[in-house]
């Protein structure tokens, strides 16, 4: 009967994979786009319409894996995604009031009257914000198991301010990469700025994990499971630094190497990603719930697996023409 | 204070009333941008064009908006409604999860490539582009209108300990009520863009614009809409019948009929009084409701008191929300037909010297008037069919299977209440800002540059835009 094995191991576990996959390409892609809107205060009015003109093709799809991602844990993990909904309801809130904001300012700023554009900036902006925050939140409440402590809620305001510069971060990259010129030196700076709280943030991060739980100490610092996590710290530090000393350069002659830093910001996510993974694997909701016993009926899975197979790689294979299409340095949006 | 219960209803069919409002337009002005798109390729008659360039302006800012409340309504399961997944999970998951891998991805990457591509992309890949986000959008509602019609005609699973396992996709997917829903939803969406078109290029019209895209929008879309109001009346009859079979308190609750019998009337205009259990103020024709129910002028039609059980628990929906909505969308209906058919009439009069029909130029200043007043006639009835429905389906959530109340989360009346309000302002205003925006663009098209520049689609020719 079971010619893969058992599948009530095998599917729920290829289903954490996907979902963790969804959210990871979720929070590079729009974590950038995000960025990018958090980053608005600092730019002029033209700076700000070449920054909109850098994103405009892509974050409706950027998005997309946030709505796949949620789909994932709805349909794989229907139980977690209850309890980790409701408990999260006010941060989802507002994170979806930021979303709803950033979305149709993108819209309004060309189309209502010119008196109006300075106003849907601000919208564009203070909508990025909100979502960056309520995410960085949402992260934080996570890893401290979901229970309301002030403790807990004073380490959430924490990751949301860190994932806030996280995201800005990563959007600074993609600005050197999509611009030049003035804008691409002020892209320059701000990224070396916003490097910090990325480290900081990954450190506070990785300092209050083991401390949640035993198990996970364990994981991290008893011999010889120790080591299977090394790699991660020492690669992330090399990043760092690496990252660190390419943008002491830029922008260089002839705009050589404009997206290594964006590359390069994208392995580190990946990297403090898998770390979390690792550490928080096999729970869904730590400590809580694991994904064997979260996940719905194998059946159903199965027919959402195979669908995946077909559908997934021509999924990653027109977003891969839609950024050929609109590689190179951003250009004004136009319709025609 | 009212309980988290109603509230969280209230808040749902908030969120989803303002979402479907823009796949209302979004899906079919799709295809009717895709017309445009093709009829211009083949033509290059630059009318096409200019109507291209102004309704896909309008189609970007109503998708933006039909995007961002969409992924409000897939929070929502989980924040107001955990109970429903937990319970029939195993049947919805797997619908919303195609829907997701097979319609949002395709109309999110395709849309970058439609708006902003055509001077990046060989003419026949926008093209394609602008085939697939119809598309897509198309898939997208096939999809959830599958999953909303199972839900009120469940089939193909079996309940194993409490939780629904599917046994039969197929009968799962083509559910009895599915094929109506969609075709009337899909009517609705063109009805909506018709009337949208119609009312928006009458007002430049009203206000100057008479260019030649104007022209040709406005014909297109009164004539789409005289031809297809007909079709969803008979449509919707038909949608009626299959009801009258799988949810006949729906039905009853539709017509206002309190009383089982035979001969029933066809109540036009009634208070009912749920607690009375009977009309009041009634207006009736005899006959008619066991005529059009079941084609027969001595029919036996059910009434709402056949579903009240032993102890006088009420097992039928609210009587008057549901039987108000469907007289709001069937009279919406009704004014539409009566319009676009009046407007099509006037425009097929000869010219006074005999040649030629009288086209866009005859038709009369009120006429016009009367256009731009049902702009959003197709959003009224939308949302009253979609209150008909669901309304209707109550207590139940799944009709038979599991009622609302056993869905809902536990979460605190106070927290519902308040991020409802939070979504009420912010609908509120950005409904403002849709509309106002709409009307500003027609009026700027207007200014000074009443014929939009004619769109090169080869990278080679550059001509400034209309901004
Ligand atoms: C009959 C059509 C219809 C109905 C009943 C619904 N939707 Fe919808 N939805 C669409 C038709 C649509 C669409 C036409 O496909 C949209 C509108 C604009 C767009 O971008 O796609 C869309 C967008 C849209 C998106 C954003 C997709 C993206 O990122 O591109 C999400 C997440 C949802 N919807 C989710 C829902 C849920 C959870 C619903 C029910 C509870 C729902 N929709 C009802
Ligand atoms: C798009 C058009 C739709 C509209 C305008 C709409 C409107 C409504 C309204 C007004 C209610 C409240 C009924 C009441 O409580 O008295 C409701 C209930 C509900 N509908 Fe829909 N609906 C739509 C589509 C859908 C779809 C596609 C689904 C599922 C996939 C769905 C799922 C539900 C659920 C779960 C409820 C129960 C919650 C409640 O009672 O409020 N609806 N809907
Ligand atoms: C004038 C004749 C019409 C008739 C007889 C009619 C009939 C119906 C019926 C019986 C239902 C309820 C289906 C159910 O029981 O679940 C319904 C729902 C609905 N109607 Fe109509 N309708 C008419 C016109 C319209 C128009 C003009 C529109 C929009 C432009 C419209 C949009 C809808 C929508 C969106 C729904 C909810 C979705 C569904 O269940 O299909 N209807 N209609």
């Amino acid at each position: 009967m079971y010619t893969f094995g058992d599948p009530a191991q095998w599917l729920p576990f290829t289903f954490a994979i996907l979902m963790g996959l969804s959210i990871l390409i979720y929070v590079v892609l729009d974590g950038f786009d995000l960025g990018v809107g958090v980053l608005f205060p600092f730019a002029d009015d033209a700076e700000k319409d070449r920054m909109i003109a850098s994103i405009g093709p892509f974050w409706d799809a950027n998005e997309t894996w946030l709505v796949l991602a949620i789909g994932i844990m709805l349909v794989a993990f229907p139980t977690a995604h209850g309890q980790i909904l409701t408990a999260l309801y006010l941060p989802v809130f507002l994170m979806l009031i930021g979303l709803i904001m950033r979305g149709v300012a993108f819209e309004f700023r060309v189309k209502a009257p010119a008196a109006y554009k300075d106003l849907w900036n601000n919208v564009f902006f203070a909508g990025s914000l909100l979502s960056s925050l309520s995410q960085g939140f949402m992260l934080g409440m996570y890893i401290m198991g979901l229970d309301y402590t002030w403790g807990h809620f004073a380490f959430a305001v924490l990751t949301a301010i860190f994932l806030t510069v996280g995201y800005s971060f990563i959007g600074a990259t993609w600005v050197i990469y999509k611009t030049d010129e003035h804008l691409q030196r002020k892209a320059v700076g701000w990224a070396k700025g916003g490097i910090w709280g990325l480290v900081l943030g990954i450190g506070a991060i990785s300092a209050a994990t083991p401390l949640v739980s035993t198990r996970i100490f364990e994981k991290w610092f008893d011999f010889p499971q120790a080591l299977y996590l090394a790699p991660l710290p020492i690669l992330s530090a090399i990043l760092v630094v690496w990252l660190w000393s390419m943008l002491q350069k830029m922008p260089r002659a002839g705009d050589r190497g404009s997206w290594h830093p964006f590359v390069l910001a994208t392995l580190l996510w990946v990297l403090a990603f898998l770390g979390m993974a690792y550490s928080f694997y096999p729970y869904v909701v730590p400590e809580k719930l694991t994904i064997y016993d979260a996940a719905s009926a194998p059946e159903s899975l199965f027919i959402i697996l195979i669908g995946t197979c077909f559908v997934l790689p021509t999924i990653i294979g027109y977003t891969i023409l839609a950024y050929t299409v609109f590689r190179g340095k951003a250009t004004e949006l136009r319709y025609d | 204070m009212m309980d988290a219960l109603i509230l969280s209803r209230i808040q749902f069919a908030a969120n989803i009333s303002f979402h479907i409002l823009f796949p209302t337009i979004t899906i079919a002005l799709g295809w009717v941008l895709f017309y445009f798109r093709v009829q211009f390729a083949r033509t290059s008659d630059q009318r096409f064009m200019e109507a291209y360039m102004f309704w896909v302006k309008i189609f970007a800012l109503s998708f933006a908006m039909g995007v961002v409340s969409g992924i409000t309504m897939s929070f929502q399961f989980g924040t107001n409604w955990p109970g429903f997944m937990e319970i029939v999970g195993n049947v919805a998951g797997p619908l919303l999860a195609y829907e997701v891998m097979t319609a949002f991805f395709l109309e999110a990457v395709f849309l970058g490539i439609m708006l902003f591509g055509a001077s990046r992309v060989p003419a026949w890949l926008h093209m394609t582009a602008t085939f697939l986000v119809a598309f897509g959008t198309t898939m997208s509602a096939f999809w959830i209108i599958v999953l909303n019609s199972w839900m009120h005609t469940p089939q193909g699973f079996e309940m194993i300990d409490g939780v629904a396992h599917a046994t039969d996709w197929w009968a799962i997917i083509f559910n009895p009520s599915m094929p109506y829903r969609f075709a009337h939803m899909m009517l609705a969406s063109f009805l909506t863009v018709s009337f949208l078109i119609a009312g928006v290029s009458a007002f430049r019209w009203l206000i100057g614009g008479r260019t030649e895209g104007v022209r040709l929008a406005l014909h297109t879309a009164i004539v789409a809409a005289a031809l297809l109001i007909p079709v969803q009346i008979l449509v919707g009859d038909m949608h009626g019948l299959n009801t009258k079979e799988y949810q006949p308190a729906k039905v009853a609750a539709m017509e206002g009929n309190w009383e089982t019998g035979t001969g029933v009337p066809l109540v036009l205009f009634a208070l009912p009084d749920q607690e009375a259990r009977e009309n009041r103020f009634e207006i009736a024709i005899p006959k008619l409701a066991s005529f059009i129910l079941t084609h027969d002028w001595n029919g036996k039609v059910q009434g709402l008191n056949d579903f009240v059980a032993e102890d006088g628990t009420i097992l039928h929906p609210r009587v008057a929300p549901v039987f108000w909505s469907f007289r709001v969308m069937v009279g919406t209906g009704l004014a539409m037909l009566i319009v676009s058919w009046v407007t099509v009439g006037l425009m097929l009069r000869k010219n006074r010297n005999g040649t030629g029909r009288r086209g866009v130029d005859g038709l009369p200043k009120p006429v016009m008037y009367g256009l731009v007043a049902m702009s959003f006639s197709g959003w009224l009835a939308t949302l009253a069919g979609w209150y008909t429905t669901e309304i209707g389906r109550q207590p139940w959530l799944v009709q038979g299977v599991m009622t609302t109340k056993e869905a809902v989360a536990d979460v605190p009346a106070t927290l519902v209440l308040s991020t409802l309000i939070g979504y009420l302002v912010v609908y509120a205003i950005l409904l403002v800002a849709y509309i106002g925006v709409i009307f500003y663009l027609a009026r700027r098209s207007n200014m000074g540059k009443s014929i939009e520049p004619a769109v090169p689609l080869r990278p080679t020719q550059k001509i400034q835009p209309a901004e």
